[in-house]
């Protein structure tokens, strides 16, 4: 699937490797948090609210006196995490969603198609209020609520992709050999899909880290308290005029984890591209 | 064609009733959400008689639409301000409408040019700056970069609201920049006017990347095909292919992505008019849902799955007026 060629084209690719030095990077910094900060993420020094940057605060404290470079980095893992679990859920009923639908077609399509369509009929941010108003508030429903917005778009590109697959030679060549439909699907079809589905995964785990901080942002997301980079921002608008440097600093983190996923998202396309192989 | 419009009523009455549900959903009796704090033991009895809340969720359901269908109802909102949950969303939809259209004008205006010039001038700096800064834009949480619009200009640009509060202007069509102009007020259209700049720039930062980077990766697929080199071996010059033949061609994607972003748009700007509270659909129901008020949430949110719907028939139609191979039969 991804042979040493492709790779070498990834390699070669500036942005995909400047976005994976980015999230390594970011990744450090979230991992190593406890390591560099004496602080917890949660303790509130009442005497020092709403500093500006210091040597004792390296980006100053918010409006409970917390440590704003403490919270960033344990910010980063819950954001990080979100997205990939976030991912992980929509891949997870997506992919055989449209693999099923594009495979079997007729009842199996429709039904699949038009539960699609009535996910995609509601604009992703109301569909993810819509669902966190019915579910509550929490990490794990924040994660259930991104998830499942996030659905329509693995099941579209696998519906596609197998639509594509389903007849060509080596698929006829299994059935003919007397695999059963599931095999012939899963061990055969899906495996020759799995390069635009990486791709959206990749680039999914950035607008599902915008979603879910969105939703955080209006206060629909993680419990108050939890250090996620949207509930950071809100705090920081919460504060108005002494807020800027952590509303400045939350949003700039997401900026780069969403940017540098982007990169290399888009490096990984370039890479997986078959019309890119024939230039290489 | 007309099998499609058919085809999104039965897509409707699903969303909705997805929405109706869902907006019930919490776990609350249905009786006390929709009352909030106010239920006296007479409201109670009115309100459950009024919504059959006594009845199954389908039953409900069935006479919510009826309602709507019938008579434009969608219920009464008895938290926010104890009005039609139909007169709210009334003067909330133009503001909606007026900063979606600000957006798309500047996202079209910006981005196809931007896209243009990448594409002509590929792989160059100006190609690059483009590209990076289009990838910036749809990597940038559209509330972050509005928060920094108003830190940053915030002392030179009205940051709140549609208009200045302190002028009285009639609402004759809800749009502000056309009441605005409409009234006595001096002045007036040109505060509407400055009230619009940051969040239609803000909403505008996704359509534009968005716009910017199609316009350029369609341009480029264009280019490359038979017809194109055949134009050149005519013997025309560079700019003359790219703008009479490549150009119409290439705009096909993005016509179909501008109308999906503005139906996005119409419903989805719940951010960007937090951000600045505008007075939109989108504050309206974040607004709801924090005051927990589910007969407003349902209302606007059927009105925005609405929208949405009706723009991507139109984006439909309008691709096969771009493009004379696609014929919905």
């Amino acid at each position: 699937m991804i042979d040493k060629r492709k790779l070498k084209v990834l390699r070669k690719h500036k942005g995909a490797m400047f976005g994976l030095a980015l999230l390594a990077a970011l990744i450090l910094f979230s991992a190593t948090v406890g390591l560099v900060s004496p602080y917890q993420p949660g303790h509130m020094d009442a005497e020092r609210l709403m500093e500006k940057p210091s040597k004792a605060h390296l980006l100053g404290t918010d409006d409970t006196g917390r440590d704003i470079y403490t919270r960033l980095g344990h910010g980063g893992r819950v954001s990080l995490l979100i997205g990939l679990a976030a991912v992980g859920l929509s891949m997870a009923i997506g992919v055989p969603l449209g693999a099923l639908a594009g495979y079997l077609g007729g009842w199996m399509d429709m039904i699949v198609s038009r539960v699609l369509e009535v996910m995609l009929a509601l604009p992703t941010i109301l569909l993810a209020i819509l669902i966190a108003v019915a579910i509550g508030k929490g990490m794990s429903a924040l994660i259930l609520a991104v998830g499942i917005v996030g659905i329509p778009q693995f099941a579209r590109q696998v519906r596609g992709s197998v639509l594509a697959l389903r007849e060509q030679d080596f698929v006829q060549a299994s059935r003919a050999l007397g695999a059963s439909p599931a095999r012939t699907l899963f061990r055969e079809v899906v495996p020759n899909a799995l390069g635009p589905i990486i791709v959206l995964a990749t680039l999914g785990v950035g607008s599902a880290i915008l979603t879910a901080a969105g939703l955080s942002f209006l206060g629909l997301g993680v419990e108050t308290g939890t250090p996620e980079w949207g509930a950071m921002l809100h705090e920081g608008r919460r504060a108005v005029e002494r807020g800027r440097h952590l509303a400045v600093f939350a949003g700039l983190a997401i900026t780069l984890a969403v940017l540098a996923i982007n990169l290399f998202g888009d490096g990984l396309r370039d890479a997986l591209d078959p019309k890119a192989e024939k230039k290489a | 064609m007309i099998r499609r419009l058919l085809a999104s009523i039965p897509l409707l009455f699903v969303v909705s009733f997805l929405v109706f549900v869902l907006s019930r959903a919490g776990g609350r009796d249905p009786v006390d959400a929709i009352l909030g704090e106010k239920g006296t033991p007479e409201a109670r009895e009115r309100v459950t008689r009024e919504y059959k809340l006594d009845r199954p969720i389908l039953v409900q359901y069935g006479s919510y639409l009826e309602g709507i269908l019938t008579r434009g109802d969608f219920g009464k909102s008895y938290i926010m301000q104890e009005q039609p949950v139909a007169e709210q969303i009334g003067r909330r939809f133009p503001p909606t409408v007026e900063l979606a259209t600000a957006a798309m004008l500047i996202a079209i205006l910006i981005g196809i040019p931007a896209g243009l010039v990448s594409a002509v001038w590929r792989n160059t700096w100006i190609d690059y700056l483009v590209m990076g800064v289009s990838l910036l834009g749809i990597s940038i949480p559209v509330f972050w970069l509005g928060l920094l619009l108003i830190f940053a200009l915030g002392g030179w640009l009205p940051i709140g609201g549609n208009i200045d509060p302190s002028l009285i202007i009639d609402p004759h069509t809800g749009f502000m920049l056309i009441d605005a102009a409409l009234s006595e007020e001096p002045g007036a259209f040109g505060d509407a006017l400055r009230h619009l700049v940051l969040p239609a720039m803000t909403l505008a930062t996704i359509p534009l990347a968005m716009t910017a980077r199609i316009t350029r990766a369609s341009l480029l697929d264009v280019m490359g095909s038979d017809y194109i080199r055949t134009a050149r071996a005519k013997g025309l010059s560079g700019l003359k292919v790219v703008t009479r033949h490549a150009f119409r061609n290439a705009l096909i994607p993005v016509v179909t992505l501008l109308g999906l972003e503005f139906g996005y748009l119409l419903g989805g700007a719940v951010l960007t008019e937090t951000v600045f509270s505008w007075p939109g659909m989108g504050t309206y129901v974040v607004d709801a849902v924090f005051q927990t008020d589910p007969m407003a949430i349902c209302g606007a949110s059927i009105v925005i799955a609405t929208t949405f719907i009706a723009v991507n028939l139109l984006v439909d139609l309008l691709y096969a007026f771009v493009d004379p191979r696609i014929r919905y039969t």
